[in-house]
């Protein structure tokens, strides 16, 4: 089942990827590789079983809903790549 | 570099103290890990001064002490330790410097354990070989042109050159007990749950697991008793008790004691099943030969044996490489460019997010989260991570029917021993099938240990994995204590220098 250029500049954009034409190419002929080989799973009937929605009796602990410390936006911006006013720096959303 | 079990002792006898642990393994480190490459990160100064806290209380405590307290410990570079940096092999989180502790090392800390540093990983524990790590390769122990396997390789391979007595890793689909196995140490995944997540730096949130490395059943069982435990900050983690229900005996150095090691090692009464499908053609002959005869050993040491199976074995594969990306694609949208690593400049914020993800992002981690996206996507999702999730209840019924009629599984951890740098290129297919056996223990979330039982003909060492049920590490470490207790493979040391 191998994936057309067009599919693998779709996925990328939607994984928010940049790639090299050189990479696309690459990335086609490998991950086309890859989906024929878990095609394999196609053939079993699954139509009377369920997803596995978890390990066996391990229910998540959830906590109840209430503030806590955390830890403070300095220590939180420290590894901002850049930042100001106490906020992450991001360069403009809107044209 | 002593085992864990010998430095506890050499402690307590005060013969040795924690300063010269500690500063032995800084010798080491100095001394090998210009061939290794096992270490990212290494902090001696911050290390030496805990070294000294810990001498400081083992003098002045009433009670007595942590068993654990003053012994070295290195961590692989995917698990957070405030102080210092946290790069998971990746470029995209160069120079981040966490301001928080994972609850693991927390709890280490707390039992009194040095953390001396970060250890190499293929990039966010994605791969076999820790070839994939964006800081270079780290080499066996036993053959330095030979991977240490993966993706905890940094660890296993520290473990086993005798930088430090004890490491932990990941293992999300075979990467601690892989490594383990071609390193020839002992490393334990524990069951799904077991041990927080917290502070691990996600890759597959249903797969991973945080554990332990040491040179010996019992060196990792003290390591995984202190970081175990339900965890508030990982709403997965259970509230199971762990506990050692056999005698722990230990071989003195200078002869056996013959009535411990008897009462330690007798397995009478203890199923061992062997699934038929991880004996397939493929595997290297030797790698057989040695879990045979490990398994033999059991035998004579009490063990029944069944054969078992587990009839969706084959399809672990294509599970595994369908969940575990799918679940890496959604994990690791978080690194953009704007809270942590560098960022590479673009005109809009889309811009930045494409620039930063298409240039710091590794080949297999761009492959993977290609693939989990397109399983995810629209239109394929059904076919795709739909029907894997299904089968991967059928391969977590072929265990739970396994483990109604058996205590432990026993087959081999790879199919072959250590491969070559470079062996398998730029084919990612055959790098996924190194993980074959060990990928069904994650799918079902059951434990599973790797231990030495022997070399090939190459001198390589060859592991032996035993999976259990469900939170019952115990019978895993009872049954390779009592293998390491009539045999000397975990004992092995390579000869570099």
């Amino acid at each position: 089942m191998p994936l057309t250029l067009q599919e693998v500049e779709h996925i990328a954009k939607l994984a928010r990827l940049e790639l090299t034409d050189e990479e696309k190419t690459r990335y086609r002929e490998q991950l086309s590789a890859i989906l024929d080989h878990v095609a394999q799973l196609q053939k079993l009937d699954t139509s009377s079983v369920p997803p596995l929605a978890g390990m066996s009796g391990s229910e998540s602990h959830l906590r109840p809903d209430l503030a806590r410390p955390g830890l403070g936006a300095a220590e939180l911006l420290k590894n901002a790549p850049a930042q100001a006013d106490a906020q992450f720096k991001i360069p403009p959303v809107f044209e | 570099m002593e085992t864990l079990t010998e430095a506890q002792k050499l402690l307590q006898r005060g013969e040795i103290s924690s300063r010269e642990l500690t500063q032995q393994a800084l010798n080491q480190i100095s001394a090998l890990d210009g061939k290794l490459h096992a270490f990212l990160h290494v902090d001696g100064d911050s290390a030496l001064e805990q070294a000294d806290a810990a001498d400081q209380k083992r003098k002045s405590a009433p009670e007595p002490v942590s068993p654990l307290l003053g012994i070295p410990l290195a961590v692989k570079d995917v698990i957070v330790v405030e102080g210092m940096p946290c790069t998971c092999g990746s470029r995209i989180l160069q120079g981040y410097r966490p301001p928080f502790t994972a609850t693991a090392v927390k709890r280490l800390q707390a039992a009194g354990m040095i953390v001396l540093g970060k250890t190499n990983t293929d990039e966010f524990a994605m791969g076999s070989s820790t070839e994939n790590s964006a800081y270079g390769v780290t080499h066996n122990p036993w053959d330095l042109t030979r991977v240490p396997g993966g993706s905890s390789g940094g660890s296993a391979a520290a473990v086993a050159a005798g930088l430090v007595p004890a490491a932990l890793g990941t293992d999300t689909g075979g990467s601690i007990r892989q490594p383990a196995s071609f390193c020839g140490v002992t490393g334990l995944k524990p069951t799904y749950g077991r041990v927080s997540r917290y502070g691990l730096v996600a890759y597959g949130s249903s797969l991973d697991c945080p554990g332990p490395f040491g040179r010996s059943a019992a060196d990792v069982a003290a390591v995984f008793s202190a970081m175990q435990g339900r965890d508030p900050l990982d709403a997965t983690s259970q509230d199971v008790p762990f506990a050692m229900n056999f005698p722990l005996a230990h071989r003195e150095r200078a002869g056996v004691r013959e009535k411990d090691v008897e009462t330690a090692t007798t397995l009478q009464g203890v199923k061992i099943g062997i699934p038929k499908e991880y004996f397939i053609s493929g595997i290297q002959p030797e790698v057989e030969e040695k879990v045979r005869t490990a398994i033999l050993s059991l035998k004579e040491l009490g063990a029944e044996i069944h054969e078992v199976s587990l009839p969706h074995t084959e399809y672990a594969l294509p599970v595994y490489y369908l969940l575990a990306p799918a679940e890496a694609s959604a994990n690791l949208a978080r690194f953009d460019g704007v809270r942590y690593g560098p960022r590479v400049e673009g005109d809009s914020m889309w811009d930045v997010f494409y620039k930063t993800r298409g240039e710091k992002f590794g080949d297999e981690v761009t492959r993977r989260i290609m693939l989990g996206t397109y399983a995810l996507s629209a239109g394929y999702y059904d076919a795709f991570y739909g029907q894997a999730q299904k089968v991967r209840t059928l391969i977590k019924r072929d265990f739970e029917q396994v483990f109604a009629k058996v205590d432990a599984i026993a087959c081999p951890v790879a199919p072959t021993a250590a491969f070559k740098i470079g062996a398998h290129g730029d084919d990612p297919l055959a790098m996924y099938l190194e993980d074959v056996f060990t990928l069904p223990a994650n799918l079902a979330g059951v434990p599973g240990l790797a231990f030495p039982v022997g070399f090939d003909q190459a001198g390589l060492p060859v592991g032996m994995q035993l999976m259990g049920r469900h939170f019952d590490e115990a019978a895993l470490f009872r049954l390779a204590h009592a293998y390491q207790q009539v045999t000397d493979w975990h004992l092995a040391k390579p000869g570099i220098s």
